[in-house]
């Protein structure tokens, strides 16, 4: 597979703090990653170094097949940061044609990069008239002009309010549908859920875990069960070997698995035992659980 | 290169403030300098015609003009702490980088734009100076009339070397009053500096270490005209007489500030984590 990116035992060291500790991944085209972590956990600071805006301490890291330099490969990216900025006496058509002057594209994809976020009609005016929504969705166009390899987003809906939020995941899961190549950072972990098929863990610098969303822990999920013979079930739940730990609270019972099985069997199963299940579903832990748990057993 | 001036000319032109600064700092000095030219009649009491002493004669107008029109630096001073100031402060530098300028580049747009301002001054002066001196002046002969134009290769390398300076100390503190502050402090400090040496050593050797610092060197490109007018009205005014030419190694000076100056910048940007 075509890699995009390629981090090395990367850290950063600010003072004595280690904000980036031995990281490595890559990131392959076509697919959708988030870098997930709680706040102050470096993922900005791993963007910043491969968006060179900050120096790395030690490690190394390139862009597509090495043999380009940063500042020319960042002319393929597209990335947005925290905050939107741009230059506030300037019309949202100015700033991008700005932008089209840095990263040596045409200047025809303005309108259209502006239609897609919404901000057509508004092309004249000045940026400092803008919402903090409008700001954010001007940052996306500003990002696509040059029809990136990869969309970087940093937190993208960090402070924006519920109509805020929905348009800008609405512009992503758009953009990921074409095809696009996306890593986005967040804290929010519905958000990652949501859109991203790969997600890399972090916590304090280091990276905890990289790979596949549903891979990311070895689970095979959970049943939620309710029958009127409440006592036998748990009894025969704790017997069997398929089932691990068995939580109880009041009468809802979780039963965690050992090794794969599905509903109708289990059902089938219980039902020869005699006991008829008024509640059965089966689920696997949600991305907030396995982050939770991921963080916690280390 | 092209690109890179495009660049900054686009952040520059379209403030409101950059761009009435910039065409004080180049239209001020010139009008200026017009309108001492003209005959200025004191409600009858008096006419003053500067032209009529001699001052717009060939080639002392090359010097008089240059060290005028230098004094009004400043204006454009404020625009270059400033374009750096305002990239910090709404942190569009860091936006530049990501969007794949690198940091030679961004140093170099700020660079090539005062060397392209400073272009523009001194060509705009040459043709100021030109006119008058050829309204005031009998003489028609090129080579007199282009003599002592060093002056004016002086003038663009002392303001590219302060502007660059500028930038340093933009780069330096990142807030455009500051950066202007600290021009001040040191201009201050190498007065002290020099004091000191005085009390050391003695005023002679104090002196030519002075003309090595930044500011003074600056300065010293384009001595002031005043003794040189005097001494040209003076009846025995030879004993007078002083250094007022343009010397290579002024010039070699001032370019070295400039250089490190832009390294500095640059050095400074490279070893930063925005």
């Amino acid at each position: 597979m075509e890699s995009i990116l390629t981090i090395n035992n990367l850290t950063k060291k600010f003072g004595y703090l280690t904000a980036v500790k031995d990281l490595s991944f890559t990131i392959n085209k076509g697919n959708v990653y988030g870098i997930l972590g709680p706040n102050g956990s470096g993922k900005s600071t791993t963007l910043g170094i491969v968006l060179n805006v900050v120096n790395k301490t030690q490690g190394d890291f390139h862009w597509f097949d090495g043999n380009t330099s940063t500042h020319d490969a960042l002319k393929k990216v597209g990335a947005i940061i925290e905050r939107p900025n741009f230059y506030p006496y300037m019309t949202a058509e100015q700033n991008l044609k700005l932008v089209c002057r840095i990263k040596d594209v045409n200047q025809s994809k303005i309108a259209e990069k502006l239609e897609i976020v919404g901000l057509l009609d508004r092309k004249d005016h000045k940026f400092k008239t803008y919402s903090l929504g409008m700001k954010q969705r001007l940052a996306i166009a500003s990002a696509l002009l040059n029809d990136p390899e990869i969309l970087i987003l940093d937190e993208p809906t960090n402070g924006l309010d519920p109509q805020g939020i929905h348009q800008i995941r609405a512009i992503i899961k758009q953009i990921a549908s074409q095809g696009t190549t996306i890593l986005l950072a967040s804290h929010l972990l519905d958000e990652v859920e949501k859109v991203c098929s790969h997600v890399v863990v972090l916590r304090k610098g280091e990276k905890l875990y990289s790979g596949r969303v549903d891979e990311m822990i070895s689970s095979h999920g959970f049943f939620e069960l309710k029958a009127e013979k409440h006592e036998e079930l748990i009894q025969i739940l704790e017997q069997d070997t398929s089932f691990g730990n068995v939580k109880v609270e009041g009468q809802l019972i979780t039963a965690f698995l050992n090794q794969p099985m599905d509903a109708p069997s289990f059902n089938k199963l219980m039902f020869e035992k005699g006991i008829v299940l008024s509640h059965l579903v089966k689920r696997k832990e949600s991305l907030e659980e396995q982050f939770l748990q991921l963080t916690d057993h280390k | 290169m092209l690109r890179l001036l495009q660049l900054e000319l686009q952040k520059l032109l379209l403030n409101r403030a950059s761009k009435v600064l910039i065409f004080i700092s180049f239209v001020l000095p010139f009008f200026v300098i017009i309108l001492s030219s003209l005959r200025i009649d004191f409600f009858g009491f008096f006419t003053l015609e500067l032209g009529h002493y001699g001052l717009f004669n060939f080639p002392i107008v090359w010097h008089i003009t240059t060290f005028f029109a230098s004094q009004f630096k400043f204006f454009f001073a404020i625009v270059v702490v400033s374009m750096i100031g305002n990239e910090y402060s709404n942190k569009t530098i860091k936006q530049n980088l990501i969007d794949g300028l690198s940091k030679k580049e961004f140093i170099l747009s700020k660079f090539y734009t005062i060397v392209f301002f400073s272009a523009i001054a001194t060509f705009l002066i040459f043709i100021i100076c030109l006119c008058i001196g050829l309204y005031y002046s009998s003489i028609n002969e090129p080579s007199l009339i282009f003599r002592e134009t060093e002056f004016l290769l002086a003038y663009f390398v002392k303001l590219v070397g302060f502007f660059s300076l500028c930038l340093f100390l933009g780069m330096l503190v990142k807030r455009s009053a500051f950066a202007l502050a600290f021009l001040f402090v040191l201009y201050i400090l190498e007065w002290i500096i020099f004091g000191l040496l005085t009390w050391q050593t003695n005023i002679d050797i104090a002196e030519k270490i002075q003309n090595f610092f930044p500011l003074k060197s600056m300065y010293k490109l384009i001595d002031q005209p005043f003794q040189r007018i005097a001494i040209s009205k003076a009846p025995n005014g030879q004993e007078f007489m002083y250094d007022f030419a343009v010397h290579w190694y002024e010039i070699a000076i001032v370019l070295g500030w400039t250089a490190l100056f832009i390294f500095l910048s640059y050095r400074l940007l490279k070893k930063r984590d925005l």
